[in-house]
């Protein structure tokens, strides 16, 4: 495993030597050693808190780092600013989107360094150049239409292609799936290799193992600031991946699925969403049993179950709880009745960042913690420590939810409900951003809910997932159900050929 | 590195003790200012320090005190409230109207007042919920609006002749400390902190502030709460008009003119984030009360009133950036 030699003959373009950083003074990265040649996908991969992070924002300058040394194609490489990395063509994707909405893809592009002419900007350069940069990706769309209303993936290869635009060399990707379908999955990946043989270096975050094996030449393992372990190629067992990265072997990553009980509790009937997002959607879960949703991004599913718990609103159709209609006109009646939503987007919808654990907690549970509307901070701190322990959240109550790891902000999500014992769960994208070892535990709190009774609704892009954790999946296409498959026939490939017919 | 995990949670401990929720609104930073401010001002002047020029500077925050803890709501669920000055004087002129125009009894006067009041917040509020108008054009139109009415009701003219315990309300203090007008500040002090850290209603105020979004998938009314907040505000302001009536035993439309100002730097001053879900009334507090130590001192030192202006704004600059440094070093 030593890093210092070349990598199948190719030369280097970036390598670091021995890289340290701390924080005050916890060492966060312990040396590490890493190269990336020109024209290969390195997928770096870890557990959040492993020093992906810090280590991708020392490469691309957004830190400093305590020390070490880093050369890009052979010459001393210290970036004090990102705009130092990005002259040098080193430039970082990050995972939340930073494009301005309201102004074009090519003044996005060409932000802050537009091209001028006679003091003037220079539109027509300018759209000249964003349009040559689309190209180089596949995109057929004009420079001059707004970022506003593109999809997630178009905007992702929007920022791509900002970067390619600056000359980059050397592409950091930070999770540029997470938001993705299969399909614009397909079609980023489709890009990546057209980059790859322009001989664009690609190093490579993500969550998704699956993804690693399609796109990688070689996988980098980070675990609590070191670099842990080294593949030279991408063929390597998921699950060796995992153990690498959690550092002990794995149990099953999914529970065994539990029979559900026969009594239904939600039926919906001939939903329909008054946007057109879903129309006529029918389907019933049981008591106990956990019932997936799959399909692409846009197929309605996260429409579909914000509607059922109130927080869209619906045109026609029922939502049955337990034979009674109680089709919910707010989130607030959802809840009362005994329906919750933990929501797709954890830190737009889920939790208050900057206000503490105990305070997201008592927001979701003001019977509980107040008399007759008063409100007492111990009986506030006295049930958020409950909870938090029974749901196993590493931290303590009066932590602010941004100090914490996905993982846990995650659990605080669920958790702040359950106290409620509710009937029915609807789980949007449960584990997206959250590193495989704390899924697992996510998996096991679901599989809790349905033990107890709940029913519960798992909407996921992650097919692997949604194959693994649901008794039912229903598969979703352009806003209608096209086919609700039992756990015994649902695979990959049947899942897919629905979502996709 | 447990040890240092150890410490890390038990300063978070320590700083969201102090913080926000549950305590004095963050507002540590203000308290310290207040104190040195005060002690500087004991030594600089004679006159300073002295229980009469305490309840001096009591008699004039009431306004300002009584509009900010509204505004200190608004402000908490990430609006703004720009009318509170010209609902103030719609207030003040709806009582008079009634009391001495339509020679009606005075309680009924002052109820006539707060609701006349209240229903600009009303209207504010529901332009903001159901028309999705910004909070910042939504108070300005009723800037506007309750000035024009307020001038309409006299054609522009003050009005005098209120009974003569009126005024005195503002003017004898009982037991030879509270005038009933401060008294009437305090219990909106209590009230209002009560509510905030106690209250089921106070705390969604908070959650409403930090996002919300998160509050309305948590089942908060997030419509009617705003509506509520921002008619408390109006109907506070009115309040404040009622009780600048008694002071100055005469009310004229043109009263409160850019209160709305003073009311924000001292929410602001007393740590409220103008982002919303952080800080509260216990800072607000504070800030009003270094806005009334300063102007009194600055009064006792001969400052003029035109750099009395400029040292306010320096005040306000020096709040918010010490507040924003406090934040990085976090």
């Amino acid at each position: 495993m030593s890093s210092a030699m070349t990598i199948d003959g190719k030369n280097p373009v970036l390598s670091l030597r021995n890289i340290h950083k701390s924080f005050g003074s916890i060492e966060v990265l312990h040396g590490i050693n890493l190269e990336v040649a020109a024209g290969e996908v390195v997928a770096l991969l870890g557990e959040n808190g492993a020093g992906k992070s810090t280590l991708s924002n020392i490469i691309s300058g957004t830190i400093l780092p305590s020390s070490g040394e880093m050369t890009w194609l052979g010459a001393p490489y210290a970036p004090a600013t990102p705009r130092d990395a990005i002259d040098a063509g080193v430039a970082m994707i990050h995972q939340e989107l930073m494009l301005l909405p309201h102004l074009s893809i090519a003044e996005n592009i060409f932000v802050g360094r537009y091209p001028m002419k006679a003091g003037r900007l220079d539109r027509g350069e300018m759209d000249r150049r964003a349009q040559a940069g689309l190209k180089r990706l596949g995109l057929e769309i004009s420079p001059r239409r707004p970022v506003e209303g593109l999809s997630t993936a178009s905007q992702q290869l929007i920022e791509i292609a900002k970067a390619l635009t600056l000359n980059a060399k050397l592409l950091i990707l930070d999770e540029p799936t997470a938001a993705l379908g299969s399909e614009e999955t397909k079609l980023l990946f489709e890009q990546i290799e057209r980059l790859k043989s322009e001989g664009v270096g690609i190093i490579y975050i993500s969550h998704r193992l699956e993804e690693i094996k399609q796109i990688a030449d070689r996988i980098v393992v980070m675990r609590d600031g070191e670099k842990v372990q080294e593949f030279d190629t991408a063929d390597v067992p998921i699950r060796t991946i995992v153990e690498a990265m959690v550092g002990r072997s794995m149990e099953q990553m999914f529970p065994p699925l539990a029979r559900p009980e026969d009594s239904q509790v939600l039926k919906v009937s001939g939903l329909t969403s008054p946007t057109g997002r879903f129309r006529d959607v029918s389907f019933s879960v049981r008591k106990g049993e956990i019932f997936g949703i799959a399909g692409l991004v846009g197929a309605g599913r996260t429409e579909l179950v914000r509607s059922i718990a109130g927080a869209d609103p619906i045109q026609t159709g029922t939502v049955e709880l337990n034979g009674k209609d109680i089709t919910p006109k707010s989130p607030g009646q959802a809840i009362r009745n005994g329906i919750i939503l933990v929501p797709e987007d954890r830190k737009l919808q889920g939790v208050i960042l900057d206000h503490s654990i105990q305070e997201n907690i008592a927001y979701s549970n003001f019977e509980s913690v107040s008399k007759s509307g008063w409100m007492s901070n111990r009986r506030v701190k006295k049930f958020a420590s409950e909870n938090i322990r029974k749901f196993g959240v590493k931290g303590i109550g009066s932590q602010m939810a941004n100090e914490m790891s996905g993982g846990n902000q995650q659990k605080i999500v669920i958790a702040k409900w359950l106290a409620r014992n509710p009937d029915v769960v609807l789980l949007d994208e449960p584990t997206r951003g959250i590193d495989v070892g704390a899924r697992s535990s996510i998996y096991e709190l679901i599989h809790g809910l349905a033990a107890q009774g709940v029913a519960v609704v798992v909407v996921s892009s992650d097919l692997e997932e949604v194959l693994g954790v649901s008794n039912r999946i229903m598969v979703m296409a352009a806003g209608r159900q096209v086919g609700i498959l039992d756990h015994s026939e649902a695979n990959d490939v049947s899942v897919m050929e629905l979502a996709t017919a | 590195m447990q040890s240092t995990e150890d410490t890390n949670s038990a300063m978070i401990k320590a700083s969201s003790g102090l913080r926000g929720a549950f305590s004095f609104g963050g507002a540590t930073g203000p308290l310290i200012g207040l104190i040195l401010l005060c002690a500087f001002l004991s030594i600089a002047t004679d006159s300073f320090l002295s229980f009469r020029n305490f309840l001096n500077i009591l008699d004039q925050i009431t306004v300002l005190g009584i509009m900010a803890v509204g505004m200190t709501f608004v402000i908490l669920i990430a609006g703004i409230d720009l009318s509170v000055g010209s609902v103030l004087a719609l207030s003040m002129m709806v009582l008079g109207f009634l009391n001495v125009e339509a020679e009606l009894p005075m309680a009924i006067s002052i109820g006539g007042a707060l609701v006349a009041s209240a229903l600009v917040g009303v209207v504010a509020g529901l332009l903001i919920t159901e028309f999705k108008v910004p909070p910042f054009i939504a108070t300005l139109a009723m800037m506007s609006i309750a000035r024009g009415l307020a001038n309409m009701i006299t054609n522009g003219s003050q009005i005098i002749g209120f009974p003569a315990w009126f005024n005195m309300g503002a003017i004898i203090r009982h037991g030879g400390v509270l005038t009933t007008t401060v008294a009437v500040m305090l219990v909106v002090f209590v009230v209002a902190l009560l509510f905030q850290r106690y209250r089921e209603g106070g705390r969604m105020l908070y959650a409403i502030g930090g996002n919300p979004e998160v509050a309305r998938l948590a089942g908060i009314n997030v419509k009617r709460a705003t509506v509520l907040t921002y008619t408390a505000c109006a109907a506070l302001s009115g309040l404040a008009g009622v009780l600048l009536a008694a002071r100055l035993d005469a009310v004229q439309p043109s009263s409160g003119v850019a209160y709305e100002l003073d009311a924000i730097a001292a929410v602001v001053i007393g740590g409220t984030s103008l982002a919303g879900g952080t800080g509260g009334v216990g800072g607000t507090i504070i800030g009003v009360l270094i806005i009334g130590v300063l102007r009194n001192g600055l009064n006792l030192l001969s400052v003029s009133p035109f750099l009395q202006a400029v040292i306010i704004g320096l005040v306000i600059v020096l709040a918010v950036a010490a507040e924003t440094f406090k934040h990085r070093n976090k």
